[in-house]
């Protein structure tokens, strides 16, 4: 092999590309129309204990199998959204949603963000006010103001070089 | 007394942060904890492994102290666990039962015979679907049943002498000590 040969086998070993998101490793068939939508998008929201950071819909671990099997099953069954989710979360806790319920053990994760934006804009805030708080300083007396305004070239001291 | 909070705000969110972060290092994602402690256990009836004529059931578990231990041939873990297992068996401090996993008959049976039998009774849950009424999601896992059939105790992962010792006896202990 040569040099090129290799630098590219290198290359195409190391993009390792995910697989598409979207595809179930097994094929599931529907005979209502919406329903294969319906059930990607429900085991998309679960998450596989197995593979933690995958969901239902693309983790390979044998327990995922199983629990597709299961929603599917049980959404053949007429089961709503709702008593499947609840099925899952009595076994294995709100650990298997992507998407957790808003209760007081979670309040840190859902209300946090807002409570840390609303001491950001409040130093902020405050920072502002300080910042246009006139300061203490003496007024500057006649002579010295019209100093400094020629020195600034301010309109109505002019000098006779300037014009 | 500003100037001073100016510099102890900070120090205080650093502190804090840095304890949550230390804290985090300690904390193993894979140990999801079970929402089954402190239910009854699932009710389930299944074929016994050595004997496939004959069934368990959660019904024949009811009033007595219990470990739930959940194996698989395939599972490389359980095969570490197995000897302290059977140490912890021959001491007779509890029956140990056991729900296969999601495995081939003979295999398990062939299992048991090579490397010694820790069980009372082996389950035979050849599709899993016990398993998830339990909330498994992995092998090795162990539970302890008290008397009125409720799930005390999960341990996830393979049984160690520390864990039967510092975790599973102290807690039998307590178990047996209850009124039922």
């Amino acid at each position: 092999m040569n040099g090129a040969k290799i630098l590219l086998l290198t290359v195409l070993l190391t993009i390792c590309l995910p697989a598409p998101a979207t595809t179930t490793l097994e094929s599931f068939t529907f005979t209502d129309p919406g329903g294969e939508q319906r059930f990607k998008d429900l085991i998309a929201e679960l998450r596989c204990l197995v593979c933690q950071n995958q969901s239902l819909l693309n983790s390979d671990a044998e327990l995922a199998h199983d629990l597709r099997a299961e929603v599917y099953e049980k959404m053949q069954a007429g089961q709503t959204k709702a008593e499947i989710i609840d099925f899952l979360v009595a076994r294995y806790g709100d650990f298997v949603l992507y998407n957790p319920p808003i209760k007081p053990a979670t309040y840190l994760i859902w209300f946090g963000p807002f409570v840390l934006l609303a001491i950001a804009l409040l130093l902020l805030g405050f920072a502002l006010k300080r910042q246009r708080r006139p300061t203490d300083q003496k007024p500057i007396s006649g002579k010295d103001r019209q100093q400094l305004d020629q020195i600034l070239g301010k309109p109505g001291t002019r000098t006779e070089r300037d014009s | 007394m500003a100037r001073k909070l100016r510099y102890l705000v900070p120090l205080a969110v650093f502190l804090l942060l840095a304890g949550l972060l230390y804290r985090g290092l300690s904390i193993d994602p894979k140990l999801v904890p079970s929402p089954l402690i402190g239910k009854p256990m699932p009710a389930f009836t299944l074929p016994r492994l050595q004997d496939p004529e004959a069934t368990i059931s959660d019904t024949d578990l009811r009033g007595t102290v219990f470990i739930m231990n959940v194996w698989a041939t395939w599972c490389v873990s359980c095969r570490a666990e197995h000897s302290t297992l059977l140490q912890f068996a021959k001491t007779g401090a509890v029956p140990i039962y056991g729900l296969n996993y999601k495995d081939q008959r003979p295999a398990a049976q062939r299992w048991l015979q090579q490397l010694g039998n820790p069980y009372t009774v082996n389950a035979f849950d050849a599709d899993g679907r016990t398993a998830i009424d339990w909330g498994v999601y992995g092998a090795p896992e162990t539970f302890i049943i008290d008397r009125r059939g409720i799930i005390r105790h999960k341990h996830i992962g393979p049984l160690t002498v520390e864990v039967i010792n510092n975790e599973i006896l102290p807690l039998i202990a307590d178990l047996r000590s209850e009124k039922s």
